[in-house]
């Protein structure tokens, strides 16, 4: 892994090269204070917690963080660098392994920016701060998630855009399937097991948990194996281009 | 050292870019790859770099197979892609720091890596500026610092003086010869004249194949024009002289050059020099000759002749098998 170190510095300085960066993290902290104190209604509720800030994060992450993961591989694609970049003494998991941690990173250091938020319910009453530490760590696993999924997306095309909609797709799927409003309409008509079995498959179903407090190992799990099997895949992906 | 053995590349779709290519090119040579566009000479280099992986066959680069001993053989090349790819929103000097830290430099042998590419390649003036913002010639000098940058034993350069003016051309064929010397370069072009003032050694590609393999010397001695006289007549009568010509021993034909007044050109028969006999004829016979010269043969109509013939056979084995493929159904 001693490449990790140059590729990782490279991709994750890359984004604020661009003024993607700065858009991104503008965007994200807006759309997030907005969701909490406009559709959350943090003052009305009373309650010195986040629960609103991170009830609309799923949603959030859903358009953002296709955003920032659709360049990693379909932008190296386009230009050619991709050839430079594998003609380097550089391994496929190095590589792969580097971007998504730079692209995690990035989205990171948003997660963190949003820490007013913190500030001001401290200020305000007596959060309960392990719980809003959870619903941190639990939101930036499901980041991971979603960025994962990206990732995949965009070794798979060298068009951004088609990047991004396959990637909002596959995870709108994956959070619809483990949110409650939906759930319930489909075990109107559908046998409960099944419907229990893919809401299992759901982001929500996971991160709710977290978002309450509850460091459940099962949660951390789900998320660290979608974030496995992506990768693994988007390794697969490259290496199947590579043998042509 | 690379060794190349029945190399097949074949994409999907059956396409087979690559057909059984086989060479050696030793520490110390520059090897010229030639051939009409699409003819599999950048597929073979990308091969040679380990972007892609062959269908059939092996390379070895210092003794190390593409397939099986891949970061070993990353280590030991250069490698410039064709048109030179780099990452556009970094400065000069951002992204040859990254390389070098990619090949394994750090801390001062960085530094050093660095300043010492810098000069090679002229890039002093453009060394803090966005490579986005560069022209070509400036684009393709980093494409080449990038390869160099750890002085590897190995380089391999798909068009390395594409898009670059004549002056830009002409520095970075000298710098070739040098590293020449002490290095194993394959390089792939198809200006011709290029191959001439840089190569030991000329391979051409057609369709996948070899179909020539040898010195840029002998394959102006291929060439039809080969030892052929050409001379300008001021006054003389033109059809006299062309039967004077033709009478003579050793020569094959005379014909009078396109585009040219009062020349002709004396083709030799096969292996023969004539230049001494014409220039007998001339003074013997006191021809008003204004210039008269021996042509050392065109790389560009060998070329023609060697990849055009094998682009005819092949349209003409693909066209019978798609009869047969219809016949079939």
């Amino acid at each position: 892994m001693t490449q990790f170190a140059p590729l990782f510095k490279r991709e994750f300085l890359g984004y604020f090269r661009s003024p993607v960066a700065y858009v991104f993290i503008v965007i994200f902290l807006l759309a997030s204070v907005g969701s909490t104190f406009f559709l959350g209604r943090l003052y009305d509720s009373n309650q010195a917690s986040l629960a609103p800030f991170f009830s609309y994060l799923p949603w959030l992450y859903l358009v953002l963080v296709p955003a920032v993961g659709m360049r990693l591989w379909a932008e190296e694609r386009r230009t050619g660098t991709i050839e430079f970049l594998f003609t380097q003494p550089v391994t496929m998991p190095e590589a792969v392994l580097a971007k998504f941690t730079a692209g995690w990173a990035f989205i990171a250091i948003g997660l963190c920016l949003t820490f007013p938020l913190v500030v001001t319910v401290n200020y305000l009453g007596e959060p309960d701060n392990g719980v809003i530490f959870a619903g941190y760590l639990g939101s930036l696993l499901m980041a991971g998630a979603y960025l994962a999924i990206t990732c995949v997306t965009s070794a798979a095309t060298k068009n951004q855009v088609v990047s991004f909609i396959l990637s909002v797709v596959i995870c709108f799927v994956l959070v619809l399937v483990g949110w409650g409003v939906f759930t319930d309409m489909l075990a109107a008509f559908l046998p409960v097991l099944l419907v229990d079995f893919t809401s299992q498959l759901g982001f929500m179903t996971h991160f709710n948990g977290i978002s309450r407090g509850l460091i459940d190992s099962r949660a951390i799990l789900y998320f660290a194996s979608v974030i496995g099997v992506a990768l693994l895949l988007n390794t697969t992906i490259l290496n199947m281009k590579k043998a042509g | 050292m690379i060794e190349v053995q029945g190399l097949v590349k074949e994409f999907r779709g059956g396409i087979r870019a690559v057909d059984r290519i086989s060479f050696e090119v030793p520490r110390g040579q520059i090897l010229g790859f030639l051939g009409p566009n699409g003819a599999g000479k950048s597929t073979t280099m990308k091969i040679l770099t380990c972007f892609i992986e062959p269908t059939g066959g092996t390379a070895r680069v210092e003794g190390h197979d593409v397939l099986t001993d891949s970061l070993a053989v990353r280590r030991r090349i250069g490698y410039l892609p064709e048109s030179a790819p780099s990452y556009g929103e970094m400065t000069v000097s951002e992204f040859l720091m990254f390389v070098a830290e990619l090949r394994g430099k750090r801390g001062r042998d960085r530094i050093v890596a660095a300043e010492r590419i810098r000069e090679v390649c002229f890039l002093e003036s453009v060394w803090h500026q966005a490579i986005e913002t560069l022209s070509k010639g400036y684009r393709q000098r980093v494409g080449f610092a990038q390869a160099l940058i750890h002085d590897p034993p190995v380089l391999i350069l798909d068009e390395p003086t594409d898009g670059l003016d004549p002056n830009q051309k002409h520095e970075v064929r000298q710098l070739i010869r040098r590293m020449g010397a002490d290095k194993t370069i394959i390089l792939s072009t198809h200006i011709l004249e290029e191959v001439e003032s840089v190569c030991h050694r000329a391979i051409i590609i057609a369709r996948g194949k070899i179909v020539k393999d040898s010195t840029p010397a002998e394959l102006m001695q291929d060439s039809q024009l080969h030892n052929a006289v050409t001379m300008t007549f001021g006054g003389t009568d033109l059809e006299a002289a062309r039967r004077l010509l033709s009478g003579l021993a050793d020569v094959r034909a005379v014909e009078a050059v396109v585009g040219a007044t009062n020349t002709l050109r004396v083709f030799p028969r096969e292996g023969r020099m004539i230049a001494s006999t014409v220039s007998q004829l001339v003074r013997e016979r006191s021809l008003a000759v204004d210039e008269i010269h021996v042509e050392q043969g065109r790389l560009d109509e060998v070329f023609r002749r060697v990849t055009g013939g094998a682009r005819g056979t092949a349209t003409k084995v693909r066209g019978q098998h798609s009869t047969q493929h219809t016949e079939g159904h």
